[in-house]
């Protein structure tokens, strides 16, 4: 189920804009890596480069080498609407489908690429629901639709939906930051369960939830305003949070900046 | 240095004054809109309700004299409907698919400012050049008949940037992050655009189509030049003269007599009532289709 992921010089470009520049990383295989730093310095822009979300954005484009197994997932004859299957997003604000009810939104991900019998989607839209911590809350009102959830309840509802496609890697861009500390808890829970089958990277502004969640981190941060953002290192988790190497990560994690 | 320390106070007998002033002002714009509104429905309601029957509404105009009281709009009636659906046949299409290429294709590219461009250009034509050009290009110039056809292309090229203008407003509406969640599910852009952004847009798309409908509708002068007159019925909207509701009442009006003036307020009531029923029809859809009622 779950790959690694292999990037090498990867630089993103939003028109002549540089925003991220010759980062290289490894991200583990049913882990989760966590992305740290402060605000606009790539962090979802580079997490946006893996599952070739970012050139969906006029203007946008990548420079590097990201592989996936082996594969490059930039490479000439690559379709990205594979890519996106096989590397899930979740955004930061929650955002399912207004016009569909809950048992649908889950279900859109199957419906839009494959024909499945009603049985079989019945099958994944609870094992997903369930994998997303939400059937209990919703399986007497699967038709009613997603939008009249709480936030909490919508953002794992597009947890469920991203699971739903079964794919290898899931992104994270800042899940928690619109929900209250409740939901919060029930959606790090479910990233803890979800780490033993998927490949999991998760960018977070909160620094208490990176130590919580992650086993490994990435900190990123800018020279100044205007300039791309970089990696300035990524380590276990333990350690970062210990004893970072650089400077800049330690004044970081301390709230001395950022 | 000195702070004026605030202090929570009553509000001042002169924001209360203001306040009522441009209360009443706003209300008084309101019922100076509104007058004419119900002037007009009451006139067409008061003076068109006397021939209103069964009778105005299955007969036409065949074999009618010049002052005998009797006949009705049926040969109209049939004449509009068939010629606004053909009008809508042929531009909510190709108007919807503008609207797609504007909004999700056009990625700001020269080819979308010129449509951008011509579509304004469009909607500042006059309906009776609309008219014209159907009439120079294909009655004149290839040689076809008047019919209804004539006369529903007259009227797509008066609906088409309507129809364009109000998909692409409501398409802007739709919000990016839900493209983008269909995207990251590894739904194709088309499929996107088909299940998650039309669907979205529906409801608004539905109004914006009904109101260039209700436009199109009461048009007269394109069909003057393209649909003719008759006074008989002619099912076939493809071949022969047809008869459109606002021509019926256009011919009426201008006759000297009262039976005549009579079936023209009928006729405009007439006109209204297939209008007000399209637009209960259209919210009876948008209803059905709204999340809200599944709530």
């Amino acid at each position: 189920m779950a790959k690694q992921i292999e990037v090498t010089d990867v630089d993103a470009y939003y028109g002549s804009h540089k925003a991220i520049e010759g980062i290289n990383m490894t991200i583990d295989a049913r882990a989760v890596t966590a992305f740290i730093g402060p605000s606009g310095c790539g962090k979802s822009t580079f997490l946006r480069t893996l599952n070739r979300m970012h050139e969906v954005i006029p203007g946008a484009r990548v420079e590097g080498k990201i592989r996936m197994e082996e594969q490059d997932l930039y490479g000439s004859d690559v379709d990205p609407v594979s890519v996106r299957r096989t590397i899930g997003m979740v955004f930061q604000r929650p955002n399912p489908f207004p016009t569909m009810s809950i048992y649908d939104n889950v279900a859109a991900g199957l419906r839009l690429n494959h024909r499945y019998s009603k049985s079989e989607l019945d099958g994944i839209v609870e094992d997903s629901l369930k994998g997303a911590n939400l059937w209990n809350e919703v399986k007497d009102r699967l038709p009613r639709p997603g939008a009249g959830l709480s936030g909490g309840q919508q953002q794992r509802l597009c947890i469920a939906r991203a699971i739903a496609v079964k794919p290898q890697v899931l992104l994270m861009d800042e899940p928690c930051s619109a929900l209250d500390p409740i939901s919060t808890l029930a959606i790090e829970d479910l990233i803890s369960k979800l780490k033993q089958e998927f490949t999991i990277v998760i960018v977070t502004h909160n620094m208490q939830q990176a130590a919580r969640v992650s086993d490994k981190t990435a900190f990123f941060n800018l020279a100044a305003q205007g300039q791309p953002g970089k990696l300035i290192e990524m380590d276990e988790t333990t350690k970062i949070f210990t004893s970072p190497t650089q400077k800049a990560t330690e004044d970081y994690i301390t709230g001395r900046f950022g | 240095m000195s702070a004026v320390t605030p202090e929570i106070q009553r509000i001042s007998g002169m924001r209360r004054f203001k306040d009522k002033g441009v209360q009443f002002l706003v209300y008084l714009a309101f019922a100076i809109a509104v007058v004419p509104l119900v002037s007009v429905l009451w006139l067409v309601v008061s003076n068109g309700l006397a021939r209103f029957d069964m009778e105005f509404l299955t007969h036409s105009m065949r074999n009618i004299g010049a002052r005998d009281a009797g006949g009705g709009a049926y040969h109209a009636i049939i004449g509009t409907l068939e010629q606004v659906a053909l009008a809508s046949l042929i531009s909510v299409p190709i108007g919807l698919f503008t609207a797609i290429y504007l909004v999700e294709y056009g990625n700001n590219g020269r080819l979308k400012r010129y449509i951008s461009f011509f579509v304004d250009i469009m909607t500042g034509v006059p309906s009776v050049v609309s008219g014209l050009f159907v009439l120079a290009f294909w009655i004149l110039i290839l040689g076809m008949p008047f019919s209804g056809w004539a006369g529903a292309m007259a009227l797509s090229i008066l609906m088409l940037p309507t129809v364009v203008r109000a998909a692409e407003e409501m398409l802007l509406l739709v919000p990016n992050d839900l493209r983008e969640a269909s995207y990251a599910l590894g739904v194709p852009k088309w499929r996107t655009i088909a299940k998650v952004v039309l669907p979205t847009a529906f409801t608004g798309i539905v109004t914006g189509v009904m109101l260039a409908v209700a436009r199109v509708a009461g048009e007269t002068a394109p069909l003057l030049l393209t649909v003719f007159f008759t006074d008989s019925i002619n099912n076939d909207p493809f071949n022969g003269p047809q008869m459109g509701l606002p021509l019926y009442v256009f011919d009426q009006a201008a006759r000297p007599n009262d039976t005549a003036i009579d079936r023209a307020w009928a006729g405009a009531l007439t006109l209204i009532v297939i209008i007000m029923l399209l637009n209960l029809a259209a919210r009876l859809i948008t209803y059905w289709r709204s999340p809200a009622r599944k709530r």
